[in-house]
């Protein structure tokens, strides 16, 4: 099954131009790893980054930096071409791996209550991310949204007022979302959310992003 | 960038390094780096580009794009010391030899971005780089809501049909 539910475009331009907060990006980057419409909005993005740099006033280089920087390529050796292994196909997104330093068997879970797991990841900035273990039947645990909160499925499913949810698929609520998300189906849900309080975000981009980047 | 992806030419190099590494650098400062950070950091990234040419992919980025990605990482690394979580490489990977055709299109639309940005008023196309150099503020949203720019949106959107092609 395709991913269904896309993350919206104020977020990928946000990660585009590096201002998220790292938990966040953390998520975004799980979220394109799983769906192409977002990879290729992504690409947009970065697109504008790259014009926004063409059309920068160019800033003075100091008279050595060539010779400098032609001076490091030489003292770093051969250039490793080879292509990076494919990894195997897994339940956490290369970019989570990352976090984890592992697949799903080196996630250092804790328990929370009610069969729910979870464990943070270490991230910088005060924004939290944190991958959820939900056993099939069961509801996320109580939380409110002070800021914004990103949910992204891993495994399984969940359903809440807006409909279902399944890997690959994102959902973002701010304060103004209560929802009791449930997890459905066979499997049990693992999901990836991040959350701020501080994180104002939707009010503040799509202002900026909606007259002409809307895509 | 072919030259120096393919043959590791210096030439070519020098030729990208003269066109970006002011740019990078002008970049960063906008960003928030100091004169001297900038500098330093701006070696770091053109060296990188070096290093990293064999996975540049011209079917999927413009040099300018791709140039803009190792910046913008670096900035991220260096001004707010954080890693970059970067999507999983797609699993066709860029070991495949990209199509000609799509290399030249994804080259032109990128261009026809790039030139829609430059046409934009001052203040529009400041408002575009702010987002990038993560200066936005509330208020400077505000006073400029709703201008529209609807040149730089179909470009984009016309940039993003041919990326989307490139997925299928
Ligand atoms: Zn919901
Ligand atoms: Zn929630």
């Amino acid at each position: 099954m395709g991913v269904k539910h896309h993350i919206a475009d104020e977020f990928l331009m946000a990660y585009s131009a590096g201002i998220l907060p790292e938990a966040f990006n953390v998520v975004v980057a799980a979220h394109v790893s799983l769906s192409d419409d977002s990879r290729a909005r992504l690409g947009a993005y970065d697109t504008v980054g790259g014009a926004v740099l063409d059309t920068l006033e160019p800033a003075e280089m100091s008279g050595g930096a060539l010779a400098a920087t032609l001076a490091r390529i030489k003292g770093s050796g051969p250039v490793d071409r080879n292509a990076q292994p494919r990894p195997a196909p897994s339940v956490l997104p290369a970019p989570v791996r990352d976090y984890v330093g592992g697949d799903l068997d080196a996630v250092a879970w804790r328990k929370i209550g009610g069969g729910v797991k979870q464990a943070i990841l270490p991230t910088q900035d005060g924004a939290r991310v944190r991958l959820l273990y939900i056993p099939s039947g069961m509801a996320m645990p109580d939380h409110s949204h002070g800021g914004t909160e990103m949910t992204l499925v891993l495994q399984g499913a969940y359903r809440d007022d807006d409909g279902e949810y399944h890997r690959g698929d994102i959902e973002v609520a701010d304060e103004e979302v209560h929802h009791t998300p449930v997890a459905i189906g066979a499997q049990d849900c693992i999901c990836l959310t991040a959350s701020d309080a501080r994180l104002r975000f939707t009010s503040m981009l799509p202002r900026l992003a909606q007259p002409f980047l809307r895509i | 960038m072919a030259r120096i992806r393919d043959a590791q030419d210096e030439t070519a190099f020098i030729t990208l390094f003269e066109y970006y590494a002011p740019r990078v650098k002008g970049f960063l400062i906008k960003s928030g780096a100091s004169e001297a950070l900038a500098e330093e950091c701006t070696q770091d990234v053109m060296t990188t580009i070096w290093q990293k040419a064999h996975q540049f992919d011209p079917s999927r980025a413009s040099v300018s794009t791709w140039v803009f990605t190792i910046a913008r990482n670096r900035k991220i690394d260096l001004l707010r010391r954080q890693r970059r979580p970067e999507p999983e490489d797609l699993p066709w990977g860029p070991e495949a030899e990209p199509d000609q055709a799509d290399v030249v299109v994804l080259q032109q639309e990128s261009e026809r971005l790039t030139r829609a940005m430059a046409n934009l008023p001052e203040k529009q196309r400041a408002l575009v780089e702010s987002a990038y150099f993560g200066n936005l503020s509330h208020s400077e949203i505000a006073a400029e809501t709703g201008l529209p720019l609807g040149t730089i949106k179909s470009r984009i959107r016309l940039a993003l049909e041919r990326l989307r092609h490139e997925m299928r």
